[in-house]
């Protein structure tokens, strides 16, 4: 304060020093602004753009990664059949588990917000327990529930008389128990987003449709949903991108098996590029991931740009 | 209240508040019934981690009801938490986990207040870059980042790879853009005149980060920190890549590729391991529970 009433004087005395410590200051603002960033900036140029941008040259080089060979480990992938299987598997797997655990999370959700408030927050600890759990913990429990001649599913099935399923072994239960395991772990998440948005919707747009004669579908179709679809877009693609590049429960679970059948490209690179030691093959077979990542993440920016300008 | 207006209106309204509040009681009713199976759907695999860890080898394999345990013993618990391997394991993923928090709020709060109050050029579309490096997987990078440890020890002689301290340079790639967004966000939700009240009244931009910044937005630095954490904790593919030696595992490698011997699953003590292995996030999840949720919520509602 003292200092503000004798400011005027200092300033008519000497305004270029002014001036010049205001030009300091500004300059020191925008330094220290990139002196701030600088170590973020340097660990995602250097850890995160430029290992993206090398594994594309990696995909052009032999096994030996002596010799440049265009696309040549390219036109190998696309005349192996397992590759094929591997893309198809990934898109059944990607597409199924997100389906579910959207489905399954809305479901929860809106269950959970029926309830008094109050009870609310136990019911929500208990249901979110999937998503806390270290992922490669909780699905090694599962492949022991899944396991063949003492497990606890076979033992319930034998219960009611049901034969035993060889949960891991064919290809067709494999991959059920790799997207149920996968449903499992990340609806919580769909579970807490959809449950926070319900909690936005106004309640006076339930009451006005309930005036209007709307049933509870009709409430849930032309309120809720419209309500609800820009938090529905986001964490559908984002949990896209996420169970896309997965890795953990199908490793875990079945490491590709039976027959390569259930193998998906997290798998596969990791299979080919480290077990197998061929790092281009493998960068190439991970490069893949990229056009679906990059068409979710568009519309992911999209749709955060556009929140952006709501608030 | 409403009962006695309903009275004075006749029987015709009477019914049809009866049935609406029955109607009610009825969705109260399913709701706590669904909810209950989806609990038992969640719960079903750490309890049964639990169940299988109280039992003996000899109990698991005269496959007796999986469900109970008929002799409960410790002995799983006490032959891990003796083994010099296991506990080693626990100390490296303390170890990383602890370094990377560090690490990860280090970068991430001064780059977020940068980011969200000193407007210079690129700074927004670096915080859209900083979202993008959120949605590249691991998977798609451990590959190159193989090789490029493996050149850096050629050329060097600094062999990281194999050594638990790589994982200090590879987790911040997965933590920090994370932290920065919601940094970012929680950020941008402090009112402007707070900040202009502290520069006018002399303060530093450091000063203004510690002393008005990070006080207010300390849940989000919570949920920052806790999200850090568990990714750090439960990352399984970078470990898996870059870490052979028993010595420096972290414990979900190590669990799974110790654990089991070849075709020898020692059930037992491999859901011992992991319930132990997911102790400290559900511990941290225990008592942090609305921090961990607003932490979520916050990364994708605001991102």
């Amino acid at each position: 304060m003292v200092d503000v009433t004798f400011q005027p004087a200092g300033i008519a005395a000497a305004p270029s020093r002014k001036k010049s410590s205001l030009r300091r200051a500004l300059k020191r603002k925008s330094s220290m602004a990139f002196l701030m960033t600088l170590p973020l900036i340097v660990l995602i140029a250097v850890m995160v753009v430029y290992p993206a941008l090398y594994s594309i040259h990696l995909a052009t080089l032999n096994k030996a990664m002596t010799k440049f060979i265009g696309f040549g480990n390219f036109t190998f992938l696309f005349k192996r059949q397992t590759f094929w299987m591997v893309v198809e598997q990934s898109c059944i797997f990607a597409i199924t588990a997100v389906i579910f655990k959207a489905l399954i999370g809305f479901i929860v959700a809106h269950f959970a917000h029926n309830i008094p408030s109050k009870k609310q927050r136990k019911w929500r600890g208990m249901l979110l327990v999937p998503w806390v759990i270290p992922p490669a913990m909780s699905t090694l429990a599962w492949l022991w529930l899944f396991d063949p001649s003492y497990s606890a599913f076979n033992y319930t099935l034998g219960l009611f008389g049901a034969g035993p399923i060889a949960w891991l072994g064919e290809t067709g239960w494999a991959r059920f128990s790799i997207i149920l395991v996968n449903v499992w772990f990340g609806a919580p998440f769909f579970m807490i987003m959809y449950l926070a948005s319900l909690k936005s919707v106004p309640e006076q747009l339930y009451e006005a449709a309930a005036i209007d004669g709307a049933n509870w579908w009709q409430r849930i179709w032309f309120v809720t949903l419209p309500m609800m679809r820009n938090i529905i877009a986001i964490t559908t693609l984002f949990s896209l991108i996420v169970t896309f590049a997965n890795f953990d429960i199908t490793r875990i679970l079945t490491a590709g098996g039976p027959l390569d059948s259930t193998h998906i490209f997290a798998t596969w690179s990791f299979r080919l590029g480290i077990e197998g030691g061929d790092i281009p093959l493998g960068a190439s077979v991970s490069l893949f991931m990229a056009p679906i990542l990059a068409i979710a993440a568009i519309f992911i920016l999209r749709d955060v740009s556009k929140r952006g300008n709501e608030a | 209240m409403s009962t006695l207006a309903i009275d004075k209106a006749g029987p015709t309204r009477k019914v049809k508040y009866g049935s609406m509040s029955r109607d009610r009681t009825w969705a109260l009713r399913w709701s706590y019934f669904f909810l209950t199976i989806f609990a038992i759907f969640s719960l079903v695999p750490p309890i049964y981690m639990l169940i299988t860890s109280l039992k003996s080898s000899a109990e698991i394999s005269a496959a007796t009801n999986p469900w109970w345990v008929f002799h409960p013993t410790l002995s799983n618990y006490v032959e891990l938490l003796t083994s010099n391997q296991f506990l080693r394991f626990f100390w490296n993923s303390a170890m990383v986990s602890i370094f990377v928090v560090t690490l990860t709020m280090l970068i991430s709060v001064p780059a977020a207040f940068a980011l969200s109050r000193m407007k210079f050029w690129g700074s927004a579309t670096l915080a859209t870059g900083v979202f993008l490096t959120y949605l590249i997987p691991d998977s798609l990078l451990f590959l190159p980042l193989f090789k490029m440890f493996a050149v850096i020890g050629d050329w060097t002689g600094i062999q990281l790879i194999n050594k638990w301290y790589v994982l200090l340079f590879l987790y911040p790639t997965l933590t920090v853009p994370f932290c920065t967004w919601i940094m970012i966000g929680y950020f941008a939700s402090i009112p402007k005149e707070l900040d202009e009240a502290a520069i006018i009244d002399g303060a530093s931009w450091f000063q203004t980060l510690t002393r008005i910044f990070i006080p207010v937005a300390l849940p989000g630095l919570i949920a920052a920190t806790i999200f850090a954490f568990t990714v750090s904790w439960a990352q399984f593919l970078y470990p898996l890549v870059f870490t052979t030696s028993t010595d420096q595992l972290v414990m979900p490698v190590g669990i799974i590729t110790t654990l089991i011997k070849g075709d020898v699953f020692n059930w037992g003590q491999i859901m011992t391991g992991a319930l132990l292995g997911a102790a400290p996030p559900l511990l941290i999840y225990a008592f942090l529970m609305d921090y961990y949720i607003a932490g979520l919520t916050a990364g994708a509602t605001k991102g």
